[in-house]
């Protein structure tokens, strides 16, 4: 009875946004039937809080059924909605409407991955070059099985950590200059996180990793433009990664 | 030979070639531009061993630090089995070539057959 006041005081004395409307441009294409991209432009209204994913999801409810579009959890967390929002790979769950600036935000699927149709593009080489670096602790003992317990020190943790937060959304991999010429790199993305396993003290597969990324297409066809650390959702530096497993593979470190 | 082996060789050459080079500049500052470029001045040159040496050297890293880069930018270009093979050894054979046409110069010019 206490609490009821209170919540319809603060519903009250909320201000509520006046509310925009923006031109939401859309890149339709479905390679199995269209010749060329378009785009498609919706007016669509937005609040303070509006993301991008909302508008798009806005246009696909009322508006356009027709647009593909992948989203899952509207948190980033599951990277699924990466796309390039005014010329930028970024998360449309992530990127509100009001931090763009602009009245018109064009979205497109991302560069360097196939357009499966519209914002959709196939994963399969993410996904292929990722389970390559054998992303998981290699070690003969188990904690489950034994009664053995791994320790790491906050020191220790600290060296992989940022790494562990990789979502997987490809972000990295759809702005990396080589990913866009070299169609067998392997990517900033598995790079980030073979150096996320190596440098764990949990694990024993370093040889191993180091072995698959000392390839013609592996670790050094990085030149360091360091676009991947720039449009990571999650603040991952697959750029430093990238450098400090290099220090592995040149003897600079153990 | 293993890529980090190559890239290794590739940042030593060019470190060396530097140093190197610096040197070979520091040399021609000794004489103004034209008397460096003169017909006497490049011949003494190449007839002064330590300094035909030096040349030699230079010649030599600058190639297989040059040809390994055109190697790695065309294997960015294109890709594929026998296209990589084909750069691979065609890289090699243009750096070898070089190599020995550039020596054949530093050694005759040296002996005084020119």
């Amino acid at each position: 009875m206490a609490l009821a006041p209170t919540l319809a005081e603060e519903k009250a004395s909320s201000v509520i946004s006046p509310g925009k409307i923006i031109t939401l441009r859309i890149l339709k294409f479905n390679p199995k039937i269209d010749e060329k991209k378009k785009f498609i432009e919706y007016q669509v209204p937005c609040e303070k809080w509006t993301t991008v994913l909302d508008t798009i999801l806005d246009v696909k409810k009322h508006l356009d059924h027709s647009i593909a579009v992948r989203y899952s959890c509207r948190q980033a967390t599951c990277g699924s909605c990466g796309m390039i929002i005014n010329g930028r790979p970024r998360l449309a769950c992530f990127t509100k409407i009001n931090e763009l600036d602009s009245s018109v935000i064009t979205v497109e699927p991302m560069n360097n991955f196939p357009i499966i149709r519209d914002l959709v593009v196939g994963f399969d080489r993410l996904f292929k070059t990722h389970k390559k670096l054998k992303p998981y602790i290699i070690s003969e003992d188990s904690e489950t099985i034994s009664t053995k317990e791994f320790l790491q020190t906050p020191q220790e943790v600290e060296k992989y950590i940022q790494f562990a937060n990789c979502i997987k959304c490809g972000l990295c991999n759809s702005v990396c200059p080589t990913m866009a010429t070299d169609s067998s790199f392997i990517g900033p993305q598995a790079l980030a996180q073979a150096y996320r396993y190596v440098a764990d003290t949990r694990d024993k597969g370093k040889d191993d990793r180091l072995k698959i990324i000392d390839d013609s297409h592996g670790i050094w066809r990085c030149h360091f433009a360091g676009s991947c650390s720039q449009v990571c959702p999650k603040g991952v530096d697959p750029a430093m990664g990238i450098q400090l497993l290099r220090g592995y593979m040149l003897g600079f470190r153990s | 030979m293993r890529e980090s082996i190559i890239m290794k060789i590739h940042y030593g050459t060019a470190l060396a070639a530097v140093a190197l080079v610096a040197v070979h500049i520091l040399f021609r500052l000794t004489q103004n531009f034209a008397e460096s470029l003169s017909y006497q001045s490049v011949i003494a040159n190449y007839q002064f061993l330590p300094y035909a040496g030096l040349l030699e050297i230079i010649l030599i890293l600058l190639s297989i630090h040059g040809f390994n880069g055109l190697r790695v930018i065309l294997l960015e270009l294109k890709q594929g089995h026998s296209y990589e093979k084909a750069v691979s050894y065609g890289c090699i054979a243009a750096m070898v070539t070089v190599i020995a046409y550039g020596s054949r110069t530093i050694f005759m010019t040296s002996m005084g057959m020119f």
